[in-house]
């Protein structure tokens, strides 16, 4: 839902990044408002994956230059726990099993850093029994799950599930997905996509990062951004994502070739 | 009856610091009286004055310092001048007080199935498992033979729905106690067992437990040893800390086919705690689970030297060590598993995983399989790391503080093994002793 007076939710500028010494975000800027979503495409080694990290505060990446406001503060000064508690959430590609910690406990533990921080009471462990109850019901998940290790075991489309309900738990104003679609069989991807929509209101934001065009059958974008080489090349409506599907991304080489030409005359392409 | 000259102890040729320590031990130690043990007693004593203490000259010791076993005051534990405090036991607990001193089994009425060995019955069964498990005449088990002198000696006869809490608890007191147990589980009977051991004085536990599981026997064998660090005190010297108290733990068992042995220990506080399990098969056909865990911190030194042997076809081992190493700690782990050629089809895992939380740790971890046999399944790891970053991350992305995230990943690494210890544990509170940071004590 694009409405130009909606509050700026999130806003990057000339975004740039590195992992060991190796720049891969070379200059991002988009913007987020309030109720829209957005989706951002590219080829393995784009750079997508690595902006999500760099917005919920990854230490292996380095920033190097430019800025995120979330709200209008500055992001990238915040602990990657702070940034949680204020509101964003990335939804990992592949999340991670923790033995020995009851998804249970976790699932308390960060939902009353989030309460605290919005100024409500911490919940005990009865309160938050039927809550988690309730939360459960968006992606359809069997109660087994709260009683186990964090992922352990837990098949893909489970731990999918899993973030979802992390999501629905932490209402956050920004969920960024990273490939929530990867790994996912049509039925599980319908489930997980239905929690999204669910989720999504006017007062929060998506930013999708996916591969397929298949996600984007199930939630529709506002926008859809194509990234390449560590850059957005080209931002559009839904109409974009099936463009891409058609046409593969082969265009991209030689865009990127010709800005790279531009920017740095003589100097080789890196895709990142 | 028999007291042995103290010049007769000394060792023909040179004497170091730790030789004269173990002199003034044998010396302070009041002759046995209690037939059969007199006669062992005397034979220990005199084995371990040809033995040399523990130094890491010698192999199994390597790795581990065993430096702290001297700076114990070198005389019997004193009595305390009050009694322990011991939370209550739980419904269905059976607590045995293992003092060194007294009669755990005075007044007394043992439940149903649980029965006193009678000294014939002791006689010829005393130091079976410990010999067959080749650990008669090592350092450690000669000076238990040279201390201890009362055994608890107990025979189970059906699946005892009781479990038995054996506790010491050395307190604030300083010197040198032995502890011996016996266990003889008879074909099909089972047993739970909850070792607790505490000491936060300058003091050693020589704690030596043999067990022997009959046809289709179960034991269920859990293990607490709770050190914790002296408070400064007024006894040592200005500027030098007080001795940390020192744990050696054998458990020799046998096991006899289609028996089940689990043994699942947690271990921390101790200047130096040593263990050794030790299981044989006896003819193969048994199922042996161990689980351990054991933390280090500061300048204290934990070591499991585990050993299970397949003296037969179709046994299985499943085995899982790990280790937290803080401070300038360090851990030892050497697990060895010995399939000889008539064990065919044994099926053994074993896995050490250790975590160095300070760049001033140490950890030694070493797998030792030794494998006759051609059909058999012996698979084994090891790995030391860090907290994975990857795992740190995911919390702290869910609104988890980074000492909290680093905190909630210690107590799941931790609750993996303590989550199998049989249920009466829960009253010692295994996971906060183990991190130090009970409030109780």
């Amino acid at each position: 839902m694009i409405r130009s007076d909606a509050p700026v939710l999130l806003e990057i500028r000339d975004l740039r990044a590195s992992v060991e010494e190796q720049p891969i975000l070379k200059g991002v800027s988009l913007t987020i408002r309030a109720g829209e979503i957005h989706a951002v495409m590219g080829r393995n080694g784009s750079g997508k994956s690595t902006l999500s990290k760099v917005l919920a505060g990854h230490p292996a990446y380095r920033v190097i230059g430019g800025s995120v406001l979330y709200r209008g503060e500055d992001l990238l000064a915040l602990e990657p726990e702070q940034r949680a508690r204020i509101g964003l959430f990335l939804g990992f590609q592949y999340p991670v099993e923790i033995p020995g910690v009851s998804n249970l406990e976790f699932l308390r533990v960060a939902t009353n850093a989030r309460r605290q921080q919005q100024g409500h009471d911490e919940l005990d462990t009865f309160a938050f029994e039927d809550l988690v109850h309730e939360r459960l019901k968006v992606v359809q998940m069997d109660p087994a799950f709260l009683e186990r290790s964090v992922n352990e075991g837990f098949s893909g489309g489970e731990k999918k599930r899993n973030e979802i309900l992390q999501m629905a738990l932490l209402e956050p104003l920004v969920a960024i997905l990273d490939e929530t679609d990867s790994g996912l069989d049509i039925d599980a991807l319908r489930i997980v996509a239905g929690g999204v929509n669910h989720l999504a209101s006017a007062d929060n934001a998506t930013l999708l990062i996916t591969h397929y065009q298949r996600l984007l059958d199930v939630i529709t974008p506002d926008y859809v951004h194509v990234m390449a080489a560590g850059r957005i090349l080209r931002t559009g409506g839904k109409e974009l994502a099936l463009e891409l599907e058609e046409s593969g991304y082969d265009w991209v080489d030689a865009e990127i070739e010709r800005l790279e030409a531009t920017l740095a005359p003589g100097i080789a392409l890196e895709v990142g | 009856m028999v007291a042995i000259p103290v010049g007769e102890l000394r060792p023909q040729a040179r004497t170091s610091p730790g030789q004269h320590w173990l002199t003034d031990l044998l010396a302070s130690l009041p002759p046995s009286d209690i037939a059969p043990l007199a006669s062992r007693q005397r034979q220990a004593r005199e084995a371990l004055a040809a033995v040399p203490l523990p130094s890491r000259r010698q192999e199994t010791w390597r790795f581990t310092d065993a430096a702290a076993i001297p700076l114990i005051p070198a005389h019997p534990l004193e009595a305390p001048s009050a009694p322990i405090a011991l939370p209550a036991p739980q419904p269905g607990v059976l607590r045995l007080v293992l003092d060194g001193r007294r009669d755990p089994l005075a007044g007394l009425t043992l439940p149903a199935g649980l029965e006193r060995l009678a000294p014939a019955e002791l006689e010829p069964l005393l130091g079976g498992s410990l010999a067959a498990n080749g650990a008669a005449g090592t350092w450690p088990v000669l000076l238990n033979g040279a201390l201890a002198t009362p055994v608890l000696a107990l025979r189970v006869g059906l699946a005892l729905p009781t479990v038995l809490e054996l506790v010491s608890d050395t307190g604030a007191a300083t010197g040198v106690l032995g502890l011996r147990v016996l266990l003889v589980l008879e074909a099909g009977a089972s047993l739970e067992v909850l070792e607790v051991h505490r000491a936060r004085g300058a003091s050693l536990t020589s704690v030596v437990v043999e067990a022997r599981l009959g046809p289709n026997a179960r034991l269920r064998h859990g293990l607490l040893a709770q050190g914790q660090a002296p408070q400064p005190g007024s006894i040592e010297p200005a500027g030098s800390a007080p001795a940390a108290p020192v744990l050696l733990h054998h458990l020799a068992v046998v096991q006899d086919p289609a028996s089940e042995l689990e043994l699942i220990a947690a271990v921390s506080g101790f200047g130096l705690a040593r263990l050794e399990p030790l299981v044989v098969q006896s003819s193969g056909a048994a199922f042996t689970r161990l689980r351990g865990l054991q933390r280090v911190d500061g300048s204290q030194v934990a070591d499991t030297h585990s050993r299970v042997l397949f003296a037969g076809p179709d046994g299985r081992l499943d085995q899982v060590h790990k280790a937290l190493a803080d401070g300038a700690g360090r851990s030892v782990f050497n697990g060895a598993v010995i399939v000889p050629r008539e064990a065919q089809r044994t099926d053994a895992a074993q896995l050490s995983r250790s975590l160095l939380l300070s760049d001033r740790a140490r950890i030694d971890t070493k797998p030792e399989l030794e494998i006759v046999a051609d059909d058999v399944r012996c698979a084994h790891g090891a790995t030391v790391s860090r907290l994975q970053q990857d795992e740190l991350f995911y919390l702290q992305s869910r609104g988890i503080a980074a000492d909290q995230a680093a905190r909630l990943l210690l107590r799941g690494f931790c609750e993996e093994v303590l989550a199998d210890l049989p249920a009466p544990a829960s009253l010692w509170r295994p996971l906060q002793a183990l991190m130090g940071e009970d409030p109780l004590r």
